[in-house]
């Protein structure tokens, strides 16, 4: 590999910083004890402390997954903190009660908290660490029906709907991760969308770890009743520790009739050093339920961050002519691992489901695709189209492709195309020879990998996204 | 044409190149001024298309002496990105695919890349579309080119047509067409040639490297250079490369360092 290529895939992570901020961080360790202390501070009701004590017990039953492809050592779970909130926790009237310190860490991370400020209307839900510190356009959205706002608040507000729809995508027992996630979920965003409205602006959860030592925990639940349709978008980053932290975050979508959910994920998490030192372990369970007749689900991922990722968001096609979508670009350099892909599951008739996944490698890192598609007996009619590209850049990296494809019924069809490519000095030099140097060179070779994800990315997320590869990508030359 | 108030613009003196440690280029001299048309001939393997590399800068290849002057500068203290920014345009022999990058965004942004370099005027998308459509028509292509990835998929004719159509958006001051007959049917080579006819004047040159002396009858050369063994080992006028087509090359089987030409 070139000395050219090397400094272009090497750029620092430019939210590495941490907020000095005084925080209540609860004794490191896991026990049913640290669970009961973390629905106390919650002051949750006793029906979410049964889904926590249930959950842990069906943890310690179970093993850590070892089928992905990635390698770390073991994890201590007894050394993690499962709990960080900023103090002082008091709650918060308007956003001028917002501490200074954690506006101004927003700010520089480019997140608009102030709704005066907020571009083009976006309505964001801020976590850091483990609890939600704003959430803007509370008001203006409760005008039309739609509730948007934390977990702990829904619990507390909404207890019915949590109740009604928490782990029915998810189950407690459903894996290893999202089994603790069950158990000590601290925060997260809650959004309902009530019948026949359409949300009139993007939602969108912006998390931060901040405490070194903590993990994050969160739990997103997104319900669209009939007719209805949201487009919700997340964003994450991490300061840089030398330590690895566990980021085990369980979502859950439900789409009904005709409803139509579109989850938008940029995730920039910390990746570690050059030498793959530190790092957030990325270790997530999102499954959306196509409940409803033609609801749709759509998943859309840029993943660029995590020292590991291992994340498949997934859509249950249950409804009569549901349709489910997956569109990811997923970056590893240095030594990051990733391990990303989707599940779609057929079983109402004529249901349709389309994946389109973008990875590129570089350094010494390792990306897979892992994707199942299955489709059931029941689900006649049904269709699946699925593209894997990957891109290598150098020689020292590794592009995997796991696609687990069962099919249960002779009318579906399942279509499955992949490629592999490279950039090479060649295509570089091509580029050099028509006055383009390398750094624009490989930026337009990457935006024309990627292309077919970024255009389902709302407008600002696609900016974002091709911004954030740049960074990831580009550097000087020298 | 020769004509009498030319310009130097390419001065190369025993330039000896080398790929992975071995010597391919062993001492080429030549001489290119403005106006002229010259074209190197020679076997497989005698040196003529690392030649044309090396002048483009590929990093495969290292110069391990003499010298190259282009317009008076030295060529190897530039970045390839610079050569061509400077006017030096290689038309590939083999010119790559780059899937998803549109054929319509690479060109404008080298035409764009260019036209700042030389303190003109870029063009925004809708100008751009207009221009390039104008000099598509000379190389007589279809306009859906433009929506294509850069040669994804084209065939060898459509790469080597979008080569010149590339030197007919960049004007370049030196243009080296590596090989842009291999492949060719007649009917394009027609195309192709007359393209390059069109773009020939004055202020320019062009290098034409070939096996064969059929691209001649279209492109008529002012001097005909034969490549052997990494020298140029003859030199002479467009009859010369007749000789070669009925004599082939071994008649030239000694090794000898000709002359500069011009």
């Amino acid at each position: 590999m070139s000395a050219v290529l090397q400094n272009l895939v090497n750029q620092p992570y430019k939210h590495g910083f941490v907020t000095e901020i005084e925080s209540d961080v609860a004794p490191k360790g896991l026990n049913e004890d640290i669970i009961r202390l973390i629905s106390t501070k919650k002051n949750e009701p006793a029906w979410l402390l049964d889904f926590r004590l249930k959950a842990y017990q069906q943890w310690l039953k179970m093993e850590e997954p070892a089928w992905p492809n990635v390698k770390y050592p073991q994890i201590d779970f007894q050394a993690i903190s499962y709990y960080a909130a900023p103090k002082p926790k008091k709650k918060l009237n308007s956003m001028d009660e917002v501490d200074p310190e954690l506006l101004r860490t927003f700010e520089k991370l480019g997140v608009p908290m102030h709704e005066r400020a907020a571009l083009a209307g976006v309505a964001v839900d801020v976590i850091f660490d483990s609890v939600s510190v704003a959430t803007t356009y509370k008001q203006k959205l409760a005008e039309v029906g739609i509730i948007f706002c934390s977990i702990s608040e829904a619990v507390h507000a909404y207890p019915e709907l949590v109740k009604q729809y928490l782990g029915t995508v998810v189950p407690v027992g459903d894996n290893y991760y999202a089994a603790l996630n069950s158990a000590v979920f601290t925060d997260g965003t809650f959004c309902f969308i009530p019948k026949g409205v359409k949300c009139p602006m993007d939602l969108s959860t912006y998390f931060r770890i901040n405490t070194e030592g903590s993990g994050q925990f969160e739990r997103t639940l997104i319900v669209a009743e009939e007719g209805s349709s949201v487009s919700y978008l997340e964003g994450c980053t991490a300061p840089r520790f030398d330590t690895n932290q566990l980021h085990a975050a369980v979502v859950e979508l439900i789409a009904l009739d005709n409803a139509d959910i579109k989850y938008s994920t940029v995730q920039n998490w910390y990746a570690g050093d050059e030498k793959g030192v530190g790092g957030i372990y990325n270790f997530v369970t999102k499954r959306g339920l196509a409940k409803g007749v033609n609801s749709r689900i759509s998943w859309t991922q840029v993943e660029t961050g995590s020292a590991i990722t291992w994340k498949y968001p997934s859509c249950i096609l249950q409804g009569e002519s549901s349709v489910g979508e997956f569109y990811s670009v997923a970056v590893t350099n240095n030594y990051q691992q990733a391990d990303t892909g989707t599940k779609m599951i057929h079983i109402g008739k004529n249901t349709r489901s389309t994946i389109v996944s973008k990875g590129i490698s570089a350094g010494h890192s390792n990306n897979s695709y892992r994707g199942l598609v299955r489709i059931a007996p029941t689900a006649s009619g049904a269709r699946n189209y699925s593209q894997c590209d990957s891109m290598l850049i150098g020689d020292q990296c590794g592009a995997h492709t796991f696609p687990y494809i069962q099919v249960r019924n002779q009318n579906a069809k399942v279509e499955h195309e992949a490629s592999t490519s490279k950039i090479g000095e060649d295509q570089l030099f091509y580029f050099a020879q028509r006055g383009i140097g390398n750094e624009e060179a490989v930026s337009m070779i990457i935006n024309g990998f990627c292309k077919d994800v970024f255009q389902q990315l709302p407008m600002e997320f696609a900016v974002e996204a091709t911004k954030l590869l740049g960074f990831k990508l580009e550097g000087s030359v020298g | 044409m020769i004509h009498q108030d030319s310009k130097t613009i390419l001065e190369v003196s025993g330039l000896q190149a080398a790929v992975d440690g071995v010597e391919i280029l062993k001492g080429v001299d030549l001489i290119v001024k403005s106006g002229e048309v010259h074209a190197i001939m020679g076997t497989n393997g005698s040196g003529k298309s690392t030649f044309a590399k090396v002048l483009a800068g590929h990093s495969a290849y290292q110069v391990t002496g003499g010298s190259v002057l282009f317009e008076g500068q030295n060529l190897f203290d530039l970045e390839p990105e610079e050569r061509a920014r400077a006017g030096v345009f290689l038309a590939f022999q083999y010119p790559i695919e780059i899937p998803g990058v549109s054929n319509s965004h690479f060109l404008r942004l080298a035409y764009n890349t260019l036209q700042s370099q030389r303190g003109k005027d870029e063009l925004d998308p809708l100008e751009f579309e207009d221009f390039v459509r104008e000099k598509m028509k000379l190389l007589e292509m279809n306009p859906n080119f433009l929506d294509r990835g850069v040669n994804e998929g084209f065939s060898g004719g459509e790469k080597k047509r979008n080569e010149i159509l590339q030197m007919a958006l960049l004007e370049p001051r030196l243009a080296i067409l590596d090989e842009t007959d291999s492949g060719l049917d007649i009917d394009a080579l027609r195309i192709v040639t007359n393209g390059v006819n069109k773009l020939a004047n004055k202020d320019n040159a062009i290098i034409l490297v070939t096996h064969y002396q059929r691209m001649l009858n279209y492109i008529e050369p002012d001097y005909v250079h034969v490549m052997r063994g990494g020298r140029i080992v003859k030199t002479g006028g467009k009859e010369l490369a007749l000789d070669l087509e009925t004599r082939g090359y071994d008649w030239l089987g000694v090794e000898r360092r000709a002359p500069a030409s011009a």
